[in-house]
Order: C-alpha cells, then structure tokens, then sequence
C-alpha cells in the first residue's frame, strides 16, 4: 500500500441485477497527475466513479481514497475530494452565489470562510458577471463553470470531473482546460472521465481505456500510442484485394494496419515512406490520402475494434 | 449510526434558502385556507348546528384544523417537493459528493418538512385567533402537537416518495389516503357518536385522528388518559416509519 497513491482501486466489481457494468477493474492513481478514464458511453465510467467517492458501493472488491478506505469513512475521504457530475446539479432559481454558499455548507464551511471561499472561486472561473443572476437564466457554459466551481469549494486534493466538457462550444472546452491545467499546476490530482479523446490526449498524464466495464489500456497518451501502434498513421480508401498488393510492394511491411469498411489506417514509425510508396505506384491517378499523427482514438480502435467517438 | 446534526441541518439550509424566495406567495394561501373552511363549513354550514360535541361547530372544527394545516405542511414537502429534489434536480446526487450521507439528508428533510408543517399550523392558529376561535392560554399546548402532526406526516410521506418509481403515483396518495384521513378523522364530526364498537377500534388507526384528538384536548383545556394512547402512537409509528425511511433513503440514494 503506496502512501502517495491518491486513488487505489483493486479488483472493483459492480453488478446492477444481471448487469455487469464493471468489471475486476484496477486502478492507482498517484498524487499530482491529471488521470483520464477513456471509454464510449456505457462503458462504466460514472459507475466506477460513483463507487470511488462512495456513492455507491462495489459488489466486490475495495477502494481506497488517500489510504481511507471509502466504505469505512465516507465523510473523511468526501471532505478532500470534489466531484462535478455529468449532470448539472445547480439549483436554478438561485444564484450562483447562492448556489456556492450552500454548496460550501454542505462541506461545514462558515462565516467568513464562506464567503471568502465563494469569492475565490468566482474569480478563478471568472463568474463575477453574472454572480447575482438566477441560474436558470445562464448559458450552458456559464453553468457548467459554475458546477466545476461548486466542487472547488472546499479546496479538493481531488478533483473529479465526469464528461467536463461534453456538449459545450471548442472555445468553452478550451477555457475550461486551461482551468484544469491551473488546478493540477497547483498539486490537484485530478480524474477525468471522457470520451473525447483530443481531451484525454491534451489534458491527461496517464489513461485508462475502459471497455465493458474493464481496463483494457493504460499508460500515459504517447506511450499507449506507441505500445499498441506507432507514431504516424496514414489513411485512405481501397478495397482489401488492392490493400495487400498495394504494401506487399513495400519490400519491409509496415506495422499495424486497420480497417474500417472502405478505410485503411496503417500505422508506422515514418508516414512518408508510405505516402511516397503508394504516390509512385499510383503514377499519374493520384488517390485522396491523409497522413496524420496517431492519437487515442486509433488505439481504441486497434484494441476493441469499434470506434469511440460518437459509439453508444 | 452515521447521522450528523451539522450536515442534516446544512440540507435544511438549502430548502430554507429557496424557500426564502417565495415564502410570501406561500404564506398567503396558508391565512386564505383556513377562512374559506371557518367561513364554509364553520359559519355556513355551522348555522345549522347548534352544537357539536358540547361546543359551537366552529369551536369544534378550529384545532382539527390546525392539524390538517400540519399534515399539509408536511406532506406537500416530502412528496411533490422531495421527488423532484430526488429525480429531476438531482439533489441528493450532489449531496453525496460532499460528505453528507444518506442519515443526514433524511435528518435534513424531515426537519423541513417539520418546519414547513410548523409554519402551516402557525399561520392557521393566527387565522383562528382573529375568528376568537383560540382560548388563552390553553390552546397555546397545540403548539407542541403541530411538530408530532408534522414529523407522522413526513415519516409517512417519506416512505412513499421513497419508495415509488413515477410521480404521477402522488395522486393515489392524495385522492385514496390523505383526503379520507381529512374527511374521516373526528375533523368534521366526533367519529365516536358515529360509528358502533368494533369499528371504533378499527379507526383508531388513523393516523390523523391522533393529533385531532390532541389538538381538541388542547384548545378545551381538558385532560384524559386516552390522550397517552395518542401520544404513544404518534412517537411510536413516527419511530418505525423512520426507520423504514432511513433504509429505503440509503438504498434509494445509493444504488
């Protein structure tokens, strides 16, 4: 047992009647990273978080927040962790400052701490416009901020946050990372679920690829890419006939390659080689190709054979 | 035991603070509510009946009233209120992120909804006492019965928010139980000059015949030993209920 292992989850099991929505899953997660659960919707990401802030209890298995054990003492671990579900749990007829003093009670803060508390992280997601507004009359962004700030409220060693950014516009999602990253300069640990992988890849030390309820993959982004594919990725359409004359000329085959109807994605070390390869021996009909750094997304691919964007 | 008295009262906090908002909307039909009755059933109808019970129909009907106004209070909050705080504001999901726990949230709402059935039986006394319905200093004792009224109500309530899956069910909860508790339970007239033996026995279980009884007591000044059995059945149903209520909260909102 690891003093500095934030989260410790060993052999974690979670069944909901005949379901199994986790599945022996093992996590640790060290202070300080920016640690990123990785999996299309249902594959068990708020259920595994759920379990680790002791909203629900595993069938088996424990779990360990900061050497506390969850199922044990609750309040200990929850007073030093901060959670931002999926859903927006705002209370829409107050304000957003109303919304952080209770928030902020909820975690026994008092006069003056409170408001000091609720001043600072206002400033921190730049609230104070609309600090005054009933919540219900805010944008979608405005309110998420507001969520991830209800969860700063007593300064968490732990920050989790399900879906951050899901359903917001690219410049929301990039303030939001900016925040995030501040957060984790500053010594959170934060634990992200997504199932965007330019966020896992822009934000996350280390992932976890979470398939039916199981990790299939961990490691830090570029390491995953590297383990399970290779650096570069060229793409194009062929039919499977045309695929194998089209590399077997390449003298040296190249490493991984994948399919996905007409598409084929190989993976190698230098995609130039390749785009030059397959230029020459297209003379002067020139096919559409894309060449590409590999990224998370092709690895889920390469290791459950569905994609994830968009999968259900 | 995992209950925390700061916690739960932190949960209180939070209905208090959006309860302080529309308080004013919500206390004039609590003064208006009781006048129509006094001035329907009490006035009109009461100008036929010389006497009920050894007493003026309105002398009768004023402190079974307040008890109404009491289990109102209370069971508007743990029904409509707290299904929706449970289902569509996802309260209690966020709750359970900070370390409040299940015993604390129920603590919590159970206080409120105290509160709430406080605040009804205060505003209903207040309309009783402009009438001359409310004799000084005996029918002050009905302060204490407003909270027992309270608290059976909520634990009832509770129970059956918790444990019902939509929430178009609230209807049979009103239609089928707590609007026969109101016309059936010594409130209109004394059940005892109504019913034949056995059938005595069998309304006693109604829950709101207690506090009634209670109440009535109190505003005539009048003591008996029956009124024992009242107060033992209030706590003693309110007890079990709860703590029915606090399994049902924990796998309700820990799933």
């Amino acid at each position: 047992m690891s003093a500095s292992l934030i989260v410790e989850a060993a052999s974690v099991t979670k069944r909901f009647g005949d379901r199994l929505a986790v599945d022996r899953l093992d996590l640790r997660i060290p202070g300080g990273l920016c640690f990123g659960l990785l999996g299309p919707n249902g594959a068990g990401k708020t259920t595994t978080l759920r379990m680790i802030y002791g909203a629900t209890q595993p069938s088996s298995g424990a779990i360990r927040l900061f050497g506390i054990d969850i199922a044990r003492d609750p309040r200990a671990a929850r007073s030093r962790l901060g959670v931002t579900l999926q859903q927006n749990v705002l209370i829409e007829a107050l304000s957003p400052e109303e919304n952080l003093r209770v928030f902020g009670r909820y975690h026994l803060l008092r006069e003056p701490e409170l408001s000091r508390r609720m001043r600072e992280v206002i400033d921190f997601l730049e609230l104070k416009s609309h600090a005054r507004l009933p919540v219900k009359q805010l944008s979608g962004g405005f309110q998420r901020r507001l969520a991830i700030a209800l969860s700063l409220m007593n300064r968490p060693e732990l920050l989790i946050l399900d879906e951050p950014t899901t359903g917001l516009d690219p410049a929301v999602r990039l303030a939001l990372w900016s925040r995030v990253r501040e957060l984790r300069a500053g010594g959170t640990t934060v634990l992200l679920t997504t199932h965007y992988m330019d966020e896992a890849q822009r934000l996350c030390d280390r992932v976890a690829i979470i398939s039916e309820g199981r990790a299939i993959a961990e490691g830090a982004p570029g390491e995953l890419i590297t383990t399970h594919l290779a650096p570069e990725t060229v793409e194009f359409d062929c039919a499977p006939e045309e695929e194998s004359a089209l590399l077997s000329s390449m003298g040296s085959l190249p490493g991984r390659r994948l399919r996905a109807g007409r598409r084929v994605m190989v993976y190698l070390e230098d995609a130039t080689v390749l785009v030059d390869h397959i230029r020459h021996r297209d003379q002067g009909d020139r096919r559409e190709m894309v060449a590409r750094p590999t990224n998370l997304e092709d690895v889920f691919l390469a290791l459950t054979g569905t994609r994830l964007e968009g999968a259900q | 035991m995992s209950l925390s008295l700061p916690h739960a009262l932190s949960v209180w906090r939070r209905n208090a603070s959006m309860y302080r908002r529309t308080w004013k909307w919500n206390i004039l039909p609590n003064f208006f509510e009781p006048v129509l009755y006094l001035a329907s059933i009490g006035v009109g109808l009461g100008a036929y009946i010389t006497e009920m019970d050894g007493t003026s129909y309105a002398a009768f009907l004023a402190p079974a009233l307040v008890c109404v106004a009491a289990m109102n209070g209370a069971s508007f909050e743990v029904t409509y209120n707290i299904f929706v705080r449970l289902t569509f504001e996802k309260a209690y999901d966020a709750m359970l992120t900070t370390p409040i726990e299940p015993d604390d949230v129920l603590a919590g709402e159970i206080l409120w909804a105290l509160t709430r059935a406080c605040i009804y039986g205060s505003c209903f006394y207040a309309a009783l006492a402009l009438f001359g319905l409310t004799p000084f200093p005996s029918s002050l004792l009905v302060f204490l019965v407003i909270p027992l009224a309270g608290l059976l109500f909520a634990a009832i309530g509770i129970v059956f928010t918790l444990k019902i899956p939509h929430i178009e069910l609230y209807s049979f909860y009103y239609t089928l139980f707590l609007t026969p508790l109101f016309l059936f339970s010594d409130v209109f007239f004394p059940l005892k000059e109504r019913l034949a033996g056995p059938w005595l026995w069998v309304a006693e279980a109604l829950p709101l015949l207690h506090p009634v009884r209670l109440a009535r007591a109190a505003f005539r000044g009048e003591a008996s030993f029956i009124l024992v059995w009242d107060l033992v059945y209030l706590l003693a149903l309110s007890t079990l209920l709860l703590i029915w209520a606090r399994r049902a909260a924990r796998q309700r909102l820990t799933n």
